[in-house]
């Protein structure tokens, strides 16, 4: 009798401990987060400049608007130029600089290690400023160099046709790096005997890399393509400091276009339809991107 | 020899791409110390003369805008730090130590965080904030963000306190430890490079978000530093040098705690356990 009251004295003790460690961190997460999901996904369906009551529903007009807008179809292919741009350009640069300076096979390597990643510490506001003066279009460095490329007086990112690919540049410089170090980490996992086996078998550089070592590092290489298409979702900072999108909407994204249609002109079931859709593209993409890791697991 | 010739192009592009790190980042810090009438006529040439002024203008000036933006930053970082290890510590702890009915179903919960970036509930946040009286103070952007970090970090410190043999814990039991005694007499000190980790990546996160103080703040003078980067902006358009002296000022205590940290840095990103 006093044993089992005791084990029951244990389990209360018990719970008192484990509400205390876990409610905290559930309640706010349930309130800034869960919550503000499932309002994004109604509010969407109503017309609201975030004042009084919810009256006029709407169904889906938001949605149709959104699509039908020529600013947000811009928005949207940015932000499907970025993820494609980096996984054809950025992911290539950060596996080949993983390889070349992963292990320590020179002096210097881990000098260029920190050099390479520092730009993604460096805020993406300031970043942002710091390329803008590089590109500006009296005394940047980029007009400067590049005199007769860079015609229009308005500098690279004062150009419509240009500003796009100027930006992506600074997104490329700024991350190239925090990618190259996922994959170094990834790079340590591979065994070195089985590099070395393969030199033994007459393997050269580039046939060891190929062969052995990059199908060993797929897991990495998935995470880096996770970082890099979720990241490009995000991309708000950078354009803002950049010129907030201008000119004429060239270089837009999906948040700075919900921040700017949906935030500033208090049009937030408008702003919320901008959020679901990206929620939906992140979900179908997180869907994909589970199957494709089982699938490699087998 | 044929050896040199690869670790020779090794260095010459390894160079090249570090030049195209640096040069930027330099010219900037460079100009700060130039007169606006340089800048435009000698954009790389070193600084004649040499103007420690831009730097000592903004440090002294009457609007303070520098050392505010400054200390609001560090307050903003400080407060999400602390809040933020707080919550995921002993969450991580229940999620991994204490048995409980439901415990993977609570796990998951929280997991559904990493599914979407945190701007998808930006709109609703505002009014949240707006309803809970939370705009326009620390309080609300430090909550958020924590709220924002909770997935990923419990999701990184439940995985180490997981790995703590379980003779360990039975020990401190046999001590007469129970799960209070054991979570803060042994997990934490055992747990510190995590912690570390997980403190110096919501550290860097914090101090640079952008979005979300500018979504919560409206008050100029509660504006952490990229904030004040941009007002700087505005109101100095045309005056490039003390634009590049106020931001290379902001950029010294990254670059320091860059250099300080990047250990725990390089191992949160990465997933990888770290040995302390």
């Amino acid at each position: 009798m006093k044993k089992h009251s005791l084990v029951k004295k244990a389990e209360i003790e018990k719970y008192i401990v484990l509400g205390f460690m876990l409610i905290p961190a559930l309640a706010i997460f349930i309130i800034f987060v869960i919550i503000p999901i499932f309002q994004a996904a109604f509010y969407s369906l109503y017309k609201w400049n975030g004042l009084g009551p919810l009256t006029r529903f709407t169904g889906i007009k938001n949605y149709i608007l959104l699509f039908k807008d020529k600013v947000f179809r811009i928005a949207l292919s940015n932000n499907v130029r970025i993820v494609f741009l980096s996984l054809l350009l950025q992911l290539p640069l950060a596996i080949f600089l993983a390889l070349l300076i992963g292990r320590n096979r020179f002096k210097g390597v881990v000098f260029f290690r920190l050099l390479f990643f520092l730009p993604f510490i460096l805020s993406e506001i300031i970043t942002g400023v710091i390329w803008r003066f590089i590109y500006n279009p009296q005394f940047g460095l980029v007009s400067s160099v590049f005199k007769g490329l860079v015609s229009s007086g308005a500098g690279l990112l004062g150009d419509p046709n240009t500003v796009f690919m100027a930006i992506f540049f600074v997104i490329l410089w700024k991350y190239f790096g925090l990618h190259m170090t996922i994959n170094i980490a990834g790079l340590q996992g591979v065994p070195k005997e089985l590099e070395e086996a393969a030199t033994i078998d007459g393997a050269n550089r580039w046939q060891k890399a190929w062969f052995v070592i990059l199908p060993l590092m797929r897991q990495t290489i998935m995470v880096s393509v996770f970082f890099a298409i979720l990241g490009a979702f995000q991309v708000f900072d950078i354009v803002w400091a950049m010129g907030k999108g201008d000119p004429v909407h060239q270089a837009e994204t999906m948040v700075t276009y919900l921040y700017k249609f949906g935030f500033q002109r208090f049009r937030l079931g408008y702003g919320a339809s901008v959020a679901v859709v990206i929620f939906v593209i992140c979900l179908v993409f997180n869907i994909f991107y589970q199957r494709l890791i089982r699938k490699g697991d087998k | 020899m044929r050896r040199k010739l690869f670790i020779a192009l090794n260095y010459i592009f390894c160079s090249l791409l570090g030049l195209l790190i640096l040069i930027p980042i330099a010219t900037a810090v460079i100009g700060g110390f130039k007169t606006q009438g340089q800048l435009a006529v000698d954009p790389f040439g070193w600084p004649s003369p040499f103007q420690l002024e831009n730097y000592w203008n903004i440090l002294t000036s009457e609007d303070g805008l520098f050392g505010r933006s400054f200390m609001n930053s560090f307050i903003i970082t400080g407060g999400t730090v602390v809040l933020d290890l707080l919550l995921a510590c002993m969450a991580g702890f229940a999620l991994s130590r204490i048995p409980f009915k439901g415990r993977s179903l609570v796990y998951n919960f929280f997991m559904i965080g990493l599914l979407f970036p945190f701007t998808v509930a930006i709109l609703p946040l505002y009014l949240q904030l707006r309803n809970l009286g939370l705009l326009n103070s620390f309080t609300g952007v430090i909550l958020s963000m924590t709220a924002f970090n909770l997935p990923w970090h419990i999701m990184l410190l439940r995985g180490f306190f997981k790995a703590i043999p379980d003779e360990i814990e039975e020990a401190s039991r046999m001590d007469g430890c129970g799960y209070t005694g054991f979570f803060i007499k042994i997990t934490l000190p055992l747990a510190k490079p995590a912690l570390a980790t997980v403190a110096v990546l919501t550290l860097v996160g914090s101090w640079n978000n952008y979005f979300l103080p500018l979504l919560v703040l409206d008050d100029a003078k509660k504006f952490p530093l990229p904030m004040g980067i941009l007002n700087y902006m505005g109101q100095y358009m045309v005056n490039w040098n003390q634009i590049l002296a106020f931001i290379s000022l902001a950029m010294i205590p990254a670059v320091i705690f860059y250099l300080l940290t990047q250990k725990y840095i390089v191992a949160g990103l990465t997933g990888g356990s770290v040995k302390g």
